[in-house]
């Protein structure tokens, strides 16, 4: 296939090998990074900069060309109009110029005088345009005989238009203001607690009730199949379809588990599960170790059923009681499983964004960095702002990524 | 807890809890079905299984008709306490009688079936554990079996039911089949009003050329990672995983911006662009996995036979690695399907929905919750039923690629 040389004599085998890894992978390695590394670079490069959602069109200068008056016989007299503006409404350009052909036959008269015509060119000097900034640049003409042959009208000739706009993605000037700004409020603290808050119990949570589960379907009998088909439900169901589900259920004017709660006379008056501060961010840590115990348990199940039954008999024979076995013998055996599980795990719900963002937007105190990322970028249109908290995101994660390969490099892989 | 492993404590104490857990989850099923207010009185649930265990712990002495009779008068105890109660002023009715003696039934059953022979004295410690476990084991089923199924009942139900009776009794999911297909109006309206089956088409046809996609990237890519000797291979699998754990969010900011500035924002093309960037390196590499498999003696035996490495790789280890490239689509299949952020983010124009981006849409006050939860079936079934007819597969697929989120 591609660029492979059949060449015998000149090229090795391994060499050969070599080239062809490199053509299988090439397509990949393509397409990573340029999806995956250039927005990288570019979060970094944004992070330096204060930009909101609006500056990400440079301002451009607009120019618009109307022929006012008729030009029917010759010696009519017509005013040509320049309608020109600045896109922005706060940014500057600098230095915008036009230039556009003026026809033949028409001859220009008083004209404006930043404009000089030469050789039927008509080119104009404006300076600089402040934000908002606009003008009606008129320009008088009168046809001569000539211009009836082609009748060539000015608009049909399109002005082209230059300035100098400094644009804020691009230019060099690179600040610290997100990240002092970051910083500097106590929220970050607060965003940064809930995060750890969320990992730290979200994942033990889903790896306990995962080890239980799998502890409970470790035996063979009729039916366990069902079991192990529904208990993987909340796992592999769209978020968003499960996420809605909670948010219903727990309602506090119509939520069934509200009715269910009062009805019983656990309660009296209904509770706002997803609306009220330290309730919010328990709930939502709830519906994470919800939805991914099934993750956990599956793993765990497939290791235990991998564990050779002999030890079990054997630990049996020298009178080993079923505690002792769980203690001494399963959980060394699942140690390995358990800990690749807890450090990717930890990953994943440090990085989880949707949950939290469908179940409370990330109110009542359950903003974590993911959904601060959110926050910041489109709800308060703080681009640069965003992009630093993605730059923090990303830095925590190599310093847990770090810890994992160290790790993983010690234990067998998956 | 020494004192514990007694017959006469222990059994007594496991009904006791055992009582507690049945009573309770006959109150909410009832309730859940019904819109009755149940309770469970604790003094007379206690009561019973302290009956039931007692006399469980002390079976062995009786003769099977004896133990017939005892049991049949506990039911009857049972019974005339009622444990299970509406919470209303109205009469003792039919449905209180009948949860009653099913709570006595089952406690009596399931007690005197896991502890028949537990003995009223002195229990071995092994005896003691196993008791414990089996306890345990039993919750532990009804527990995670409510846990799972109660949501998605009360979705599924939702969206049977209409605005008012909603708002009347919250509880109340009971079906009134007299409406006929007047029951699925929410799935009519979904299909007529708000265009669901243009979001349904729009999102298989994105999930399917993900999936081809991924495959025609991640295959080669995990091939080589798998087989073929090069520098920085290692360098390149970890970095394949690391990849894999750089959060959505932290890329859907510069590629919602670079999306805007190419025109990619609001465009299948995009969606499929980006899609597939996401699942390539769990695609990469759980593939590589698989390939590692395939004894390298078989391709060896190609290339000896004159095939060279592309028709190897055509030929034998494709076909040999055939389920696991199942595997891999359908959990490719999956992510693409249920992913949100990126669509949520991208998508504006609704004739370009897909369908999570259009149950988002259905999240507003306008529109009533039977239509929300309506969406939701409709986007939860296909993987549903891919679940269930193809779950080998895809509990593979799973357990190789699923550290993702």
């Amino acid at each position: 296939m591609l660029g492979f040389n059949n060449n015998k004599g000149t090229v090795t085998l391994a060499k050969k090998e070599e080239q062809l890894a490199w053509v299988l992978l090439l397509p990949t390695f393509l397409i990573i990074s340029f999806i995956v590394i250039l927005p990288l670079i570019a979060i970094f490069w944004i992070s330096f900069k204060p930009i909101s959602l609006s500056d990400l069109r440079p301002p451009k200068p607009i120019i618009k060309e109307r022929l006012k008056g008729k030009l029917e016989n010759s010696g009519d007299k017509a005013e040509v109009h320049y309608r020109i503006r600045n896109s922005s409404r706060e940014q500057i350009i600098n230095n915008v110029k036009f230039v556009d052909a003026i026809p033949t036959g028409l001859k220009v008269y008083d004209l404006d005088a930043r404009c000089q015509i030469y050789q039927r060119k008509l080119s104009c000097n404006l300076g600089n345009f402040k934000g908002g900034y606009r003008e009606v640049l008129k320009l008088q003409i009168t046809s001569e005989d000539i211009f009836f042959i082609n009748k060539i009208l000015p608009k049909e000739t399109i002005p082209k238009i230059t300035g100098k706009s400094e644009n804020v993605l691009t230019s060099l000037n690179f600040s610290l203001v997100n990240f002092i700004k970051i910083f500097d409020r106590d929220e970050f603290f607060q965003v940064l607690f809930v995060t750890l808050f969320y990992t730290v119990f979200g994942t033990l949570g889903a790896l306990l009730f995962g080890l239980f589960a799998a502890l409970i379907l470790n035996s063979n009998f009729r039916g366990q199949g069902i079991f192990r088909g529904l208990f993987l439900f909340p796992y592999v169901a769209p978020v968003i379809a499960v996420a809605f589900t909670w948010v219903l259920l727990f309602d506090p004017f119509s939520g069934s588990i509200n009715a269910l709660l009062i009805q019983m006379q656990v309660i009296e008056n209904p509770i706002n599960f997803f609306g009220k501060r330290p309730l919010a961010l328990i709930m939502v840590t709830v519906f994470e170790i919800w939805r991914y115990f099934p993750l956990s348990f599956l793993f765990i199940l497939a290791r235990m059923q991998s564990i050779d039954d002999e030890m079990y008999e054997a630990a049996e024979m020298d009178g080993a009681s079923p505690f002792q076995k769980f203690w001494s013998l399963s959980i060394p055996m699942l140690l390995g499983i358990l800990s690749i599980l807890f450090l990717l795990r930890f990953i994943w719900t440090f990085n989880k964004f949707d949950d939290i963002f469908l179940l409370t937007g990330g109110n009542a105190g359950t903003r974590t960095l993911t959904v601060n990322v959110y926050e910041q970028a489109f709800a308060l249109s703080n681009i640069g702002a965003g992009a630093a908290v993605a730059v923090i995101i990303f830095l925590f994660l190599l310093f847990f990524s770090i810890l994992f390969f160290k790790f993983i490099s010690r234990e067998e892989g998956l | 807890m020494r004192f514990l492993r007694k017959g006469y404590i222990l059994a007594p104490l496991l009904a006791l809890f055992w009582a507690i857990t049945i009573a309770w989850s006959l109150c909410v099923i009832s309730s859940f079905s019904t819109g009755e207010a149940l309770k469970p009185d604790i003094l007379y649930t206690a009561t019973s299984g302290l009956l039931v265990g007692l006399v469980c712990s002390r079976s062995e002495v009786y003769k099977k008709s004896q133990g017939f009779i005892v049991f049949l008068l506990i039911f009857i105890t049972i019974v005339l306490l009622s444990p299970i109660t509406r919470l209303s002023d109205e009469p003792f009715n039919n449905l209180e009688l009948f949860l009653n003696s099913l709570f006595a039934i089952i406690l009596i059953i399931s007690a005197s079936k896991t502890m028949r022979d537990i003995g009223f004295y002195a229990l071995s410690r092994h005896e003691f554990e196993n008791y414990i476990i089996k306890f345990l084991t039993n919750f532990g089923y009804i527990f995670f079996t409510a846990i799972v199924a109660i949501p998605f009942y009360v979705m599924v139900m939702t969206s049977l039911k209409n605005q008012s009776e909603l708002l009347l009794n919250p509880l109340d999911f009971s079906i009134d089949f007299s409406k006929g297909f007047y029951l699925f109006r929410s799935y009519f309206e979904l299909f007529s009003d708000f265009n669901f089956g243009s979001y349904i088409a729009t999102s298989f046809f994105v999930s399917i050329l993900t999936v081809i996609i991924t495959l025609l990237f991640a295959i080669p890519g995990a091939y080589a990672v798998a087989r073929l000797r090069f520098k920085g291979r290692g360098l390149f699998s970890s970095s394949i995983l690391l990849i894999y754990m750089v959060p959505l969010i932290v890329l859907a900011l510069p590629i919602y911006i670079g999306f805007s500035l190419f025109g990619l924002r609001n465009s299948i093309l995009g969606i499929l662009i980006i899609y597939p960037v996401t699942t390539i390196p769990v695609a990469l590499y759980m593939l590589q996995g698989y390939f590692r498999t395939v004894s390298p003696e078989i391709e060896e035996s190609g290339l000896m036979d004159g095939l060279s490495r592309i028709s190897v790789i055509l030929k034998i280890t494709l076909p040999l690695s055939l389920p696991s490239i199942v595997s891999v689509s359908l959990y490719v299949f999956m992510i693409a399907w249920n992913e949100f952020l990126l669509a949520f983010m991208l998508l504006d124009d609704p004739s370009k929905f897909t369908i999570t981006r259009g149950v988002a849409m259905l999240d507003s006050s306008e529109v009533p919750r039977q239509h929300l939860m309506a969406g939701s079936v409709v986007a939860t079934i296909p993987v549903m039923l891919m679940f269930l007819f193809l779950e080998k597969y895809l509990r593979q697929g799973l357990t190789a690629g699923s550290i993702k989120g």
